[in-house]
């Protein structure tokens, strides 16, 4: 039996309580929750692309992406669409409840390789918010990159996460950032088509280009062969896989790719070192 | 508008190309108006410079659902050169558009006239076609709300 002062939080397994500041419905299935540690405040950081496991007390655990601000670091942001039983009850949450975080886990974009290039970042669905990080940072260093071209897509323009902030970056005087979805009525007066029908119309220098993706499997593979065939090497491309996660630290093997494990090498891995798994039937 | 800035024309045969542009007219459509209509004798083939269209598929008792969406540098369809010629869809500018147009039954026999172009002109053509079927193809699939 173990004494009190002997029972000390085991990290990384044991998740931190975290208060919901507040909650924000993106869709009708979507909502932005922004988390702070419980009681005393304290110092937060993590790299765009990571994630964390959110544990809803009673009923499960599920890796999520930060979809907020590196630079504010009192907090996480989470944008998080229900598809099973934890994320339904973190949709059913609210402001003042209660949620165990633990993280964050995983590799990050490789902002820094960016530097001086120019940037092509694609996202599919829900592959916005992990990639938002990465715009906050090159918007607030604009500087350090060459040409910024973000190609959004998602379902129906109903489905359309972030909808404010992304007619914030449409209006960008350095950032041209398309929206498309993929079958539209009459009100919608945007694109319509997969992202992958955007990419003629994107301009960049192939030998001196970095890719961001994220999305469906299916879409990041044929975005990746399209910018390939566009002569960006796949050494420049990365993306982020999402899959069953439960550990987060490497060790269930739920997440397994190959001799990698999602959780701990991933979730974000370059295109040349995984291209051949897309290849592989059911995997 | 010059044929050969077009996309589609970009490093084809110039003198092809300059062939073509003599018969070349512009087009121009309101937001709102009608490009071509489904059912429609498809008599041209339109090659977009600016503004936007939506493909639109008629639906019976239900509202229009737009499939596609063409800008600048993006053509029409390919309608105009399969028989019956009909269009299969509805286009409607989503803003001031303008195009070139080239006349079907022109096109159609310069094509067969020039048969190594004609071939070439198949396949700048037939990547269109490719696109628009991996397009429904994933829209089918509904990949986004998997």
């Amino acid at each position: 039996m173990l004494e009190a002062s002997e029972m000390t939080a085991p990290h990384p397994w044991v998740p931190t309580p975290f208060v919901v500041l507040s909650r924000k419905s993106e869709t009708p299935d979507t909502i932005t929750l922004v988390l702070a540690p419980q009681g005393k405040p304290r110092t937060l950081s993590f790299r765009p692309g990571q994630f964390n496991m959110l544990y809803v007390f009673g009923v499960g655990e599920a890796a999520i992406s930060i979809s907020g601000d590196a630079q504010v670091r009192d907090r996480y942001t989470h944008t998080i669409r229900t598809v099973g039983k934890v994320t339904q009850a973190l949709h059913e949450v609210g402001e003042g409840d209660i949620v165990g975080v633990r993280g964050p886990y995983g590799s990050g974009w490789p902002v820094a390789e960016a530097h001086g290039q120019d940037v092509v970042i694609v996202a599919g669905g829900l592959g916005l918010p992990p990639l938002r990080p990465v715009l906050y940072e090159m918007i607030r260093h604009r500087d350090r990159y060459g040409r910024i071209e973000v190609i959004y897509g998602a379902r129906t323009p109903k489905d359309l996460v972030h909808y404010d902030e992304i007619q914030g970056w449409r209006a960008h005087p350095d950032l041209r950032f398309q929206t498309t979805v993929d079958t539209a009525g009459r009100e919608w007066y945007g694109d319509v088509g997969v992202v992958t029908t955007r990419l003629p119309d994107t301009r960049f220098e192939p030998g001196r280009t970095v890719a961001f993706l994220c999305g469906p499997e299916i879409m990041m593979k044929l975005t990746a062969q399209a910018l390939v065939a566009r002569g960006i090497p796949s050494e420049s491309i990365w993306l982020s896989l999402e899959r069953n996660m439960k550990c987060a630290v490497g060790i269930c093997g739920h997440c397994q790719l190959g001799p990698d494990f999602v959780c701990r090498n991933g979730p974000v891995f370059r295109y040349h070192d995984i291209e051949r798994f897309f290849a592989v039937r059911e995997l | 508008m010059r044929l050969a800035d077009h996309r589609f024309f970009r490093g084809m045969d110039e003198e092809f190309v300059a062939g073509l542009s003599e018969k070349a007219y512009e087009r121009s459509f309101d937001t709102g108006s009608l490009l071509v209509r489904e059912g429609d004798s498809a008599d041209e083939f339109l090659l977009i410079f600016s503004g936007k269209a939506a493909l639109e598929i008629v639906l019976p008792a239900r509202p229009s659902v737009t499939l596609q969406t063409v800008g600048p540098g993006e053509v029409l369809g390919w309608s105009w050169l399969i028989a019956p010629h009909r269009w299969r869809f509805d286009a409607r500018a989503l803003k001031p558009t303008r195009a070139l147009g080239l006349a079907a039954y022109h096109l159609r026999s310069v094509l067969n006239e020039r048969p190594a172009e004609g071939y070439r002109f198949l396949l700048r053509l037939l990547p269109v076609v490719a696109q628009r079927l991996e397009n429904a193809n994933l829209q089918l699939l509904d990949l986004h709300g998997v």
